[in-house]
Parts: C-alpha cells; sequence; structure tokens
C-alpha cells in the first residue's frame, strides 16, 4: 500500500483542471439516549455497558425513535434552509459487519427528512460561498472495533478484533451537499470553511458539543478532477472520516495533486474509497467501490412514518438561535474588532473561545489578546486546534482578573499560563501555591531598595543631578532581587521618592 | 390422567380462585402429564419446573394471604420457543441458537411473570417459525396427538400439539401466515391471531416484521379471550403496538355463548373454497355455517378477487423480511460460531460458515429468495409490486366487511398430512396457507375453532376474520358456534381424540 | 420474468453471507426458479396507481423521550457470546475496512 506515489504541485494541477468537491458530514447527536433505544450515552463508558438488547441486535429486540433526535434533525435541517419533509420513513441498509450488531443500518433512504437547502459559508477574505445541501437524513453509528494481535495495530493483519457497542445507536445526521463547483484553487479552503460553519452551527442549535477529536463530527471527502467547469464530472474518490479541519484542507489538496498526477499520465481514476492518514498526510486505497454494492435498502418494518407536523416545524423555527454568520456581524460591532481582526479570530478559531472568556468577565480585547497570541502560538507549536488547547475560557479569565488587579503582572501572568497549561490547576491556586503575587507592602520593598541604593553610590548621584537614565538599572535590579513580583511602576516611584529625600 | 388437566383454563382458574385446588396441584399434574407424553409428542424444547412449581407456589401463598391476584394467576402456560425468555434458553427451533441464554423477557412474557401463570416450558417450532408442519425444527418434529404418522401444523405444531395432548391449559403461539390458526385446525384446538399490533412484539424473534403477531393457543374461546387480554395492549417498546388498551374479549365470548347471532352477518368468502379443499373439510364448514344461519345469522357470499394472489405477496414480503430480519445470526455476538473448514478465519468468513451451518434448509431458502427481491434490479418487480398486491386485500377486505360484520372461511384447506409428504415441495407446503395469509398482510384478526372431524377423523378447522381492532366479533361468533357445536357433540372436540401412549 | 441460474444463486448467497455446498446451490437454483415463477405474478397485476403498504396498520410519529434506562446487564450479554475479552465481544480478523 506504501509505495511512491506521483503528485503534481497543486498550483499546476488547479491551473490544468477544475476541481469538483461532495462532502458528507455526519453529526453525533448529542441526545442523552440513542437514536432507537433508551440506552444511555456518555462519552469514555466502560465497554459494553451502554446498550440495550436494541443496540446490541439481540435476537426480539425492537427500535423506537428518539424523538428528540428527530427535533435536532429538523432543526438542522431549518439552520441549513432546507426544506422539511412533510412525511418521511426510515429504511434498513443491509451489509454485514461486526461492529453493525443487526447487520444492517437503520437509515433513512429515498425519503430524508431535510432535503434542498443551502449554507453560506465565509471564506478567509470575507467572500461568501454558497454551498448547496441534497438532503439532511437520521441514522445511526456503528459500534467500535479494536484491532489486537496484528503487527502494524491497523485493520490489516490483526489477528482478532474486540467490540464495543456503547457507540453503536448513537444518533446521527448526515448531510450531503450536492457537487460544490466553482471553487476552483480555492477547494481546499471551501470544504474547511463549510465543515467550520457546519461545526458552528451544530454548537448554536446546542444539538452537538460537535467535538472533531472525539469523532463528533467525521466528514467524508469526494474529489473529482475535470479538464474545464464545462466538462462532464470525473471519476470521484471518497476520502474518509476526515477528523480534524487541518486535514479537510489537506486530503482535498492531496487528492488533487494525486489525481491529476493519474490524469496527467493518461490514466484513469478508480472510484474508490481512501483512508486519511493522520500521520503522513496522505491517503491510501481503501476498497474499490463498485456499484454493484448492493444494500437493499426497504422500508424499515419495525418503525413507523415521521410526519412532523406544521406547526411543529414553525414552532421549531421559532427557537432557532442566532446562526454564527449572524452573530459574528453583531459581536464585531459589540467587541469593537475590526473586520480583519474578527476575520483572524474566526479563521483561528477563536470566536467562541473569546466569546466565552468574554462572557466570564474579561474585556474583548484583553480576550482577544490572549487567544490570538500565546494561546495561538501555543497551539501552532503543538500542531493541534486552538479549541484543543488545554487551558479553558474561564481560567483565561480568571488569569486576566489576576492582572487586572494588579496582583501579578504581564509578566508573571505568562509564567501562570505556561503551569496552567501544564495541568498544574488554576490561575489564582498556582499563584498562592507559588507565591506569585506582586510584592505591594512597601515596606519590604523599600528595604530592598535601600539596599540597592546603598550599593550604587554614584548612580543616585547622577539622578540627584536630574540625570534621570540610569534609573533604569536601579528599578532592574530592584525587580531582580524580588524575582519579578514587585509592581515596576510602584518601585520607580519609592526610588524617586528615596533619592529625593 | 388427573382430570385437573381436561378443565379449560377459565374453568382451572376458577377452581383456584374458589381454593377448591392450588397451583401446585394444577401444575404438578401438567408436569406429570408432559413427562408421560412428551417423549413421543415433543411439543416442548425445554421444560422448567423447577421454575413454574416456584411461581406456582407464591400464588398459593398469595392467595392464601388474600391477596389479589389475575383472575389467571396460577393457571400454568407454554410459551413458544420464538418468545424471548430472561434466562431460560431461546432457539426458536434453529440449531443457530442453541444454548443461547437470552437476558431480558418479552414484554408478553413480563405480563405473564406479573400475573403470576407458572411458565410449564419453551415449545416446539419450525426452524425461526419457518413452516407449516414443525418438520423444519432443529429439536426434531412434534407429533399430532390425533395420528403420531401427521404432522401438528406449523410453525406452531408444539404449543397446537401441547395443548391438545393436555401438556398445558394455555400456550403462547406467533403468527406470520397462519403458524397459530393452521396448528390450531388440525389438532382441535383454538388458535387466534390478533389484529397486528395488538400484542407486542418485543421479545419475538422476528421473522417479518409487518406481518408478525403473537397471539393465544387454548382449548376454548373464552381461554383465549382471557389470555389475550392478559397479554394484550399497548408497549411503549414496539413502535407498531396499537395504542388503545386491549379488552371486552371476555365479555365477548360470554355474550357469543348465549348462541344469539341475530342482526348477524357472515360473509363466506368465495374465493377460499373450491378446488384444493378436502370434502371433509369443505362439509365440516358447511355444517357450520348452517348452525350460525340457525342462531340467527345472516349468510352472505363476498368476493375478495385479490386474494387469489395473497401467497404469491406473502411469499415474496415475508422471505424479503426475513432476509433482513435473521441478517443479525451471524455467530458474532450470541449463538453459535463456526470457523471455515479451510481458509484464513476472517470474520466474514465466519459469519458464512456460521450461516450455512446453522441454519436449515427452508430458512436457507427463505433468506435466498428474500435476498434475491431485494436486491438491486428486483425491488420494484418483487417486494415493491408485492406491497401493492396488499393494497389491494386490504381494499378487499374493506368491501367485504361492508357486506358481513365478519367473514369465514375453512382454516386450512386440508387436514394433517403425513410427515414428509409435502417436504420436498415447497410450493405444495407454502398452499398450506392459502386461507390465513390475506389476514396477515392487512393486519386483520383471524381466529381457528374445531368445526369436527373429516372423512379421514382429523380435525377441521373453522376461520373467523374481522376488521381491524374488531377483534371482539370474532370471539363472540366463535363463542356461539362453539357452544352449538358442543351441544352437537355432546363435549369438547378433544374428548374423541385417541388416548395416548403414556409412560 | 429471469431464470434463475447457479450463478445467480451464488451471488445472492454471497449476498446473504451464506456458505452453500455445491449440492445445496445446485437444489436451490432449481427450487427458486418454480417459487419466482410463481410469485412473479404480483408484478403483473398492479398498476403504478396502486400506493404500497409498508404497514398493515397506518401510524405515524411513534416517539419515545429521551430518558435513560437501566442498561442490559453487561456479564449476562457476554456469557452467552461466542467469545469475548475485558468487556468486549471477541471477533475473527476483519478484512475489508468499511
Amino acid at each position: 500500500m506504501s509505495g511512491y506515489v506521483e503528485l503534481v504541485d497543486y498550483d499546476e494541477a488547479v491551473a490544468k483542471y477544475d476541481p469538483v468537491l461532495g462532502i458528507e458530514v455526519h453529526v453525533e447527536l448529542g441526545t442523552k439516549t440513542k437514536m432507537f433505544c433508551a440506552a444511555e450515552v456518555e462519552f469514555g463508558g466502560e465497554p459494553n455497558t451502554q446498550v440495550t438488547p436494541v443496540s446490541l441486535g439481540l435476537p426480539g429486540a425492537l427500535p423506537v425513535v428518539n424523538g428528540k433526535a428527530v427535533e435536532s434533525a429538523i432543526k438542522i435541517g431549518l439552520a441549513l434552509n432546507c426544506k422539511i419533509a412533510e412525511t418521511c420513513r426510515f429504511a434498513r441498509k443491509n451489509y454485514f459487519y461486526p461492529d453493525v450488531p443487526k447487520n444492517f443500518q437503520t437509515s433513512q433512504y429515498d425519503e430524508p427528512i431535510a432535503y434542498d437547502g443551502y449554507l453560506d459559508v465565509e471564506l478567509e477574505d470575507g467572500s461568501i460561498f454558497r454551498v448547496e445541501i441534497e438532503r439532511a437524513h437520521m441514522e445511526e453509528d456503528a459500534g467500535k472495533n479494536t484491532h489486537v494481535g496484528g503487527a502494524t495495530g491497523r485493520i490489516q493483519g490483526a489477528e482478532y478484533s474486540l467490540i464495543d457497542y456503547n457507540r453503536a445507536g448513537i444518533p446521527l445526521v448526515e448531510i450531503v451537499t450536492r457537487p460544490i463547483e466553482g471553487a476552483g484553487e480555492r477547494a481546499p479552503e471551501v470544504a474547511r470553511a463549510y465543515v467550520q460553519t457546519l461545526r458552528d452551527i451544530f454548537r448554536a442549535l446546542e444539538v452537538s458539543e460537535a467535538r472533531m477529536e472525539r469523532g463528533n463530527v467525521r466528514a467524508d471527502i469526494n474529489v473529482s478532477l475535470r479538464e474545464t467547469p464545462q466538462s462532464p464530472l470525473g471519476t470521484r474518490t471518497e476520502t474518509k472520516n476526515v477528523n480534524s479541519f487541518r486535514s479537510i484542507e489537506r486530503a482535498v489538496r492531496y487528492e488533487v495533486e494525486r489525481q491529476a498526477a493519474i490524469l496527467d499520465a493518461g490514466e484513469k481514476v478508480i472510484q474508490e474509497t481512501r483512508h486519511w492518514h493522520e500521520d503522513n498526510n496522505t491517503t491510501s486505497s481503501g476498497r474499490e467501490k463498485s456499484d454493484a454494492e448492493d444494500y437493499r435498502y426497504f422500508p424499515e418494518p419495525d418503525l413507523v412514518p415521521v410526519a412532523p407536523s406544521r406547526e411543529w416545524v414553525e414552532e421549531l423555527r421559532e427557537t432557532l438561535p442566532e446562526l454564527p454568520a449572524v452573530k459574528r456581524r453583531r459581536l464585531i460591532g459589540e467587541w469593537g474588532f475590526t473586520d480583519v481582526e474578527m476575520r483572524d479570530v474566526i479563521n483561528a478559531g477563536a470566536l467562541e473561545l473569546i466569546e466565552e472568556t468574554v462572557a466570564a468577565g474579561t474585556a474583548p480585547a484583553a480576550a482577544r489578546k490572549w487567544w490570538m497570541g500565546e494561546l495561538a502560538r501555543n497551539a501552532k507549536e503543538q500542531e493541534i486546534e486552538l479549541s484543543e488547547v488545554s487551558v479553558t475560557p474561564a481560567q483565561i479569565a480568571e488569569l486576566q482578573g489576576l492582572i487586572e488587579a494588579k496582583r501579578i503582572n504581564d509578566k508573571i501572568g505568562r509564567q501562570v499560563l505556561e503551569a496552567v497549561l501544564a495541568g498544574e490547576g488554576n490561575p489564582e491556586a498556582i499563584v498562592v501555591a507559588k507565591g506569585l503575587e506582586i510584592v505591594s507592602d512597601d515596606g519590604a520593598l523599600l528595604t530592598v531598595i535601600d539596599e540597592t541604593l546603598a550599593a550604587q553610590p554614584d548612580i543616585v548621584e547622577k539622578v540627584k543631578s536630574g540625570n534621570m537614565g540610569p534609573i533604569g538599572a536601579i528599578i532592574g535590579a530592584v525587580m531582580k532581587a524580588t524575582k519579578g513580583q514587585a509592581d515596576a511602576g510602584r518601585v520607580r516611584e519609592l526610588v524617586l521618592e528615596r533619592i529625593n529625600n | 390422567m388427573s382430570d385437573l388437566i381436561k378443565l379449560s383454563a377459565a374453568e382451572l382458574a376458577a377452581k383456584l380462585q374458589a381454593g377448591e385446588v392450588t397451583s401446585v396441584e394444577v401444575t404438578q399434574a401438567y408436569l406429570d402429564r408432559i413427562a408421560a407424553v412428551d417423549d413421543s409428542i415433543n411439543s416442548y424444547i425445554v421444560v422448567t419446573a423447577e421454575d413454574a412449581l416456584t411461581t406456582a407456589a407464591e400464588v398459593d401463598r398469595l392467595r392464601a394471604e388474600g391477596v389479589e391476584l389475575h383472575p389467571l394467576a396460577g393457571v400454568p402456560i407454554a410459551v413458544k420457543d420464538v418468545v424471548v425468555t430472561d434466562g431460560v434458553q431461546t432457539t426458536a427451533g434453529s440449531k443457530m441458537l442453541e444454548g443461547w441464554i437470552p437476558p431480558y423477557d418479552a414484554t408478553l412474557v413480563e405480563k405473564i411473570k406479573e400475573a403470576k401463570l407458572p411458565i410449564l416450558g419453551k415449545t416446539n417450532m419450525d426452524e425461526f417459525a419457518m413452516g407449516s408442519s414443525t418438520e423444519h425444527s432443529a429439536y426434531g418434529r412434534t407429533l399430532n396427538p390425533w395420528d403420531i404418522e401427521r404432522i401438528p401444523g406449523g410453525s406452531g405444531g408444539g404449543s397446537a400439539a401441547a395443548l391438545a395432548a393436555f401438556e398445558a391449559p394455555l400456550a403462547i403461539g406467533t403468527d406470520t401466515g397462519g403458524s397459530i390458526r393452521q396448528p390450531g385446525a388440525v389438532t382441535g384446538t383454538v388458535g387466534v391471531k390478533p389484529t397486528y399490533g395488538s400484542i407486542s412484539r418485543y421479545g419475538l424473534i422476528a421473522m417479518a416484521s409487518s406481518l408478525d403477531q403473537a397471539g393465544p393457543v387454548t382449548r376454548t374461546v373464552l381461554d383465549s379471550a382471557l389470555l389475550h387480554e392478559l397479554i394484550g395492549g399497548h408497549d411503549p417498546k414496539d413502535s407498531t403496538s396499537l395504542p388503545e388498551p386491549q379488552t371486552g374479549y371476555v365479555a365477548a365470548a360470554e355474550d357469543g355463548a348465549k348462541q344469539d347471532l341475530s342482526g348477524v352477518r357472515i360473509g363466506i368468502v368465495k374465493e377460499l373454497s373450491g378446488e384444493g379443499y378436502q370434502d371433509g373439510v369443505q362439509a365440516r364448514f358447511d355444517e357450520s355455517i348452517e348452525l350460525l344461519r340457525g342462531m340467527g345469522a345472516e349468510i352472505v357470499e363476498v368476493s375478495c378477487p385479490s386474494f387469489t394472489h395473497a401467497l404469491a405477496a406473502y411469499y415474496l414480503i415475508m422471505p424479503a423480511e426475513a432476509s433482513s430480519n435473521l441478517a443479525k445470526f451471524d455467530g458474532m455476538r450470541f449463538g453459535l460460531r463456526v470457523e471455515p473448514q479451510e481458509g484464513p478465519v476472517t470474520a466474514e468468513r465466519v459469519m458464512a460458515a456460521t450461516r450455512g451451518a446453522g441454519f436449515g434448509d427452508e430458512v436457507k431458502r427463505r433468506i435466498i429468495i428474500g435476498t434475491y427481491a431485494l436486491s438491486s434490479g428486483y425491488y420494484d418487480a418483487y417486494y415493491g409490486s408485492a406491497q401493492k398486491v396488499r393494497t389491494l386485500i386490504q381494499r378487499d377486505f374493506n368491501a367485504a366487511f361492508e357486506q358481513a360484520d365478519v367473514l369465514v372461511s375453512p382454516t386450512a384447506p386440508t387436514t394433517a398430512f403425513k410427515f414428509g409428504e409435502k417436504l420436498d415441495d415447497p410450493l405444495a407446503m407454502y398452499l398450506n396457507d392459502v386461507a390465513t395469509i390475506p389476514a396477515n398482510l392487512a393486519g386483520v384478526p383471524g381466529m381457528s375453532l374445531p368445526a369436527g372431524l373429516s372423512d379421514d377423523s382429523m380435525p377441521v378447522g373453522f376461520q373467523i376474520l374481522a376488521p381491524i381492532r374488531e377483534d371482539a366479533r370474532m370471539y363472540r361468533i366463535g363463542a356461539a358456534l362453539e357452544a352449538a357445536l358442543e351441544q352437537k357433540w355432546g363435549g369438547p372436540l378433544l374428548s374423541q381424540a385417541p388416548e395416548l401412549e403414556v409412560k | 420474468m429471469s431464470t434463475i441460474s447457479r450463478d445467480e444463486v451464488a451471488r445472492v448467497a454471497a449476498l446473504a453471507r451464506i456458505e452453500l455446498r455445491p449440492e445445496e446451490l445446485d437444489r436451490l437454483a432449481g427450487e427458486l426458479e418454480v417459487i419466482v415463477q410463481s410469485v412473479a405474478q404480483v408484478s403483473e397485476i398492479v398498476g403504478p396507481d396502486v400506493p404500497a403498504t409498508s404497514h398493515p396498520i397506518p401510524l405515524t410519529n411513534v416517539f419515545r423521550d429521551d430518558v435513560p434506562v437501566t442498561p442490559t446487564d453487561r456479564d449476562k450479554v457476554l456469557a452467552s457470546a461466542p467469545a469475548s475479552e475485558d468487556g468486549k465481544f471477541l471477533v475473527p480478523q476483519i478484512l475489508g475496512e468499511e
């Protein structure tokens, strides 16, 4: 599977070919129970403890639809400007796989709950790109396999697998785009921005925590190339389960480069599923996807149709929260950021973090400084998303509060942040535990200042004669002696007082 | 043989309530009967004597303390092995589930346990309820107590034979195309398939979800009504369960026993007679019609032209749904696991080997037909069209019920045939269900009760069909006919059955 | 209507994940032919105007509240499984990732 793969330089590839995308996003709904049974859903439980006969596919078990999940699906549909079906059904998608307990997935086939919508996505330069949504439908997640005994730990060569069905049956909504055309060389950015915008919507709707790193949101990315925007669609590949925004961008880029090389060589792209490798930023061939794949869909006879009344749909429409794009425009006004600042904040994935920090009592500018400064650097160094940095908005607000109360200064603040990032606790506790609080007792400070001045009589003379230049050296020495814990402004005041007396 | 076991469930219940007998005595009498005859009849796959006696003793104790109990408390019951029972092996008659101990109870079992009926055991059946003869069980065939050379019907041959051989006073059956009614007909017992959704399907090992329905297997119409009210009613765990309570059936049966049917219109279904219907079957049917007329009923003939296509539609819908419902039997999570004899041991190959070894011929046949009918390119022509035929059949029922309050026909075209007679001819076997299948396709309730003996001295069944949610009508008319027939015979039909050889 | 070849039965058996012996394939091909011929009439008697009935009783919007129940006892479930390890179901190696 490894071996040398020919790639064409990205700019060259998009100069020659027109990329077309198709994106399928699965979002795990944050309901308390599963889609078709009342097994409790909680992240990180002991294996096979969040199950019922239904989610284990035991003989005799029957599904019952989680009404809350239907409500969430309708909300998502409305937020994506979709039509909501007057009536729709579940269907069985039949295929054998050990992590699918019934050997069919209960999904929706020709009657999705939401269809014909669109999502306007803001790109980095502030322009809007419209992504057409074909459908959003409800389905259930599969269990989780762990492969044991293989040399690589990957699926091939494993000797056996262990299955945990805690995830089996968790409600999913799958959102399918129409072919995304016209993105041109910005296809990777469009893909990323689309999924990021969806993620923001899921959170705003409070239908999912939408945490990429937990697999709450998973994207399958279809990419194809064609000679010109007028040519018919080319053969596509589907890269499965791309689980971070950065990877989405890279995976599109990689597939464009790879397919261009194949087409340049006069060969044909194979329609197949490909797997994304986070470690080396490449995709590899999975199973060849043939049209002969025969899922034998038929209406789920154990469930009755879902027919959301128009009243219900309108009620839900009324409850829709302010969507992220609207909110951003509002926040620009409230926070006083410039358009460029706001765009940078959004691109860095810092909007919500700043919002929460502000909500915890910090001024917007200060919140932005932390998240776009120290913390953005930290995320970059670790190659993680800003939201994955191990500090919470509440902790940043606490830290800023300590500075504003002059209990620590900026420099100590950064030191405290490092300790927070290292998992040592909350800012205030760290300041107390390490004795980092500013020395505000003038008596103690004066002792240090007197000692310093006594040691440098020449400087004292210079200052007395009106040459203020060397005072910095005195202040620096005092700060050094107090290990930086003194308020530099107060030190200056006291030094001048002493010299001039 | 103790006389206790010849009593109906209603009579037993009355004696228990009056303190004339104890539940332990009754339960023990049945366990003794099972020990005496079941080696030859093979009604049971598993007998749960200890559990049954524990429940019986509890009932006796509570009753002695004056605690208010369900009217049927203490009356033993047998449960078809397609119904999941917590802690007791449940096999659905398949090798696939040999030794499988479920971790939960079917809803109807929960209700039985709540009402404290001692469960005698799990009864034999065609594998996954696929068959009309109980010859397709991995646990041996069940014999017909009327003639041990003949089939007891199927798929619920075990439950029906247990009733006919006095090995239980009540039993649970399931009916997808006739599996309660046809065994009832050929064993001289009563069987009811209620309106679809009347009894929860939660915990029934599914064959065809849109057709399956559990129901009572008894010796009298009143007993069926009592059991129906006990196990029926809305279940939030079954999305297709009817929302309304299931009551009024006992009252309807009691009303029917007065034998006054004036003002009742009874429709004979033209398409369910004639060619293929045994002479003796037709004769007993005609005599029953005369009895009904004698009680004041108006007899009309109705035509349901689409019924001639019911069998074809059924043999597409049922296997299609079954092929998907039975996909879970793959050796991964429960039940049998078989490794391939050669080549790599992968999950995919273990699944195929397990299913190849664990399923019997009839099950494989139906899964293959169903998979074929659903596979791309055939869906519209087969499954899709069959669902449309279903609409036509419902329309025929609706039209017929404009003309008649209930519809009637022989339950099965023939009496019990001999073992092996139709085993190699699936189509001939499927024809047994020709009169019972339309009810399943349309969801309407149906009942079979004994109408006498044919020329071969084997029992004949009389079928009553009522509109959806009008199960009470068939209890009323069934109870009336039963009373009239028993007057004519001078007792229940089963008293004419030959004595079984006992150990 | 189509006739069912032995190859077709083999294809369908693979879809249904059932390993069939050669003699089973032969027998089933013959039986299926007969059964399919006799059920094929359904496509001839219904017009496009007839709606399909998938549920005998028309119900809609049967929903459950989002309230958890006690989970099924894992030990009981795993005790009835062919193989298990560390609280998980043990299955043979899985090829052909989905």
